[in-house]
């Protein structure tokens, strides 16, 4: 059973990482879509899945968070991804397997994935 | 909504949008009347009577990228299409509350789902903000309160990916022992 006491020995662990931290260079935003329409169509576990992966990988130079709708709910789920000096990449209809690729090719790799973009579905 | 924890996900987005400091979500379940019984409260901004009288419109919405709001009528249908009920309370300045009543044994009842990943992705995201989470299952509760885990972690945030993984175990293990014999 997992207890407080327990959080406190995590705390701990994880003040000596915070510290650690490089916050010298500029972070690479992804944001996903979190209204109805996103949530509907599958957004919590793509929300998931990028944590997750970017997490697992330490990018520490990539945070993730939620918007409104966006307002092209039929592409739903869809994510933009901002990486300072580059154009804004927008991603949609996502599913789990698309967001690991993203994040390897694009987050990791500086390579977005043409074929998931808007410019690529929405002709 | 394919769950009912989708429901209360985006039910929640209207709080956090309102501005609150406090989001309380509850949800109390009877096994022995088939009842289920999801609110969502919270401190925000509240809305005026008029307002009010118009959240059940799903062309209704504040937002200006589409024009229709389908949150509340969604969680409104899933309820009472189980012969359930639905209110919404609010008060300008004071905030909301979204209650949702269920017949757990009607074949229409949509599943609860995956509450923890709701609850998780709700505090990891607005980590400015406070929830209180409360599952009840007939005589036992399981509470998580937010105000009590940062009183703990001080400046470390509960976004972190090592706190972010012990949270959802300790959801997931206290609602497993709410049913437990």
């Amino acid at each position: 059973m997992k207890t407080l006491e327990e959080l406190m020995a995590l705390r701990d662990a994880a003040k000596a990482n915070l510290t650690a931290r490089d916050d010298s260079t500029e972070l690479t935003r992804v944001v996903v879509g979190m209204a109805t329409c996103g949530i509907a169509a599958g957004a919590r576990p793509v929300m998931n899945k990028f944590v997750e992966e970017t997490a697992k990988r330490n990018l520490t130079n990539v945070t993730v968070a939620q918007t409104g709708c966006i307002g092209m709910c039929q592409y739903e789920p869809i994510a933009e991804v901002m990486v300072p000096g580059k154009e804004k990449v927008t991603y949609v209809q996502l599913t789990e397997e698309k967001v690991a690729r993203i994040v390897v090719d694009h987050l990791v790799n500086g390579n977005p994935v043409v074929e998931y973009t808007v410019g690529a579905i929405a002709k | 909504m394919r769950e009912l924890s989708l429901n209360v996900l985006d039910i929640a987005q209207n709080s956090v949008r309102a501005e609150a400091s406090l989001i309380k979500i509850r949800l109390a379940e009877d096994t022995k009347t088939h009842t289920l019984e999801i609110s969502v409260s919270d401190d925000g901004k509240g809305m005026t009577p008029e307002q009010l009288d118009s959240v059940r419109d799903p062309f209704f919405t504040t937002r200006t990228t589409r024009k229709v709001g389908m949150g509340i009528p969604l969680f409104r249908m899933a309820a009472e299409m189980t012969g359930g009920s639905f209110d919404i309370e609010s008060t300008l300045g004071a905030g909301t509350k979204t209650t949702a009543r269920f017949r757990t044994d009607h074949l229409d009842f949509t599943p609860i789902g995956d509450m923890c990943s709701t609850v998780i992705m709700l505090v990891t995201m607005n980590l400015h903000i406070d929830f209180v989470y409360e599952r009840q299952i007939d005589d036992r509760c399981f509470t998580m309160d937010t105000r009590q885990l940062k009183e703990i972690l001080g400046d470390v945030p509960l976004n972190e990916p090592s706190i972010t993984a012990w949270l959802k175990d300790y959801i997931t293990e206290n609602t497993k022992q709410l049913t437990e014999v």
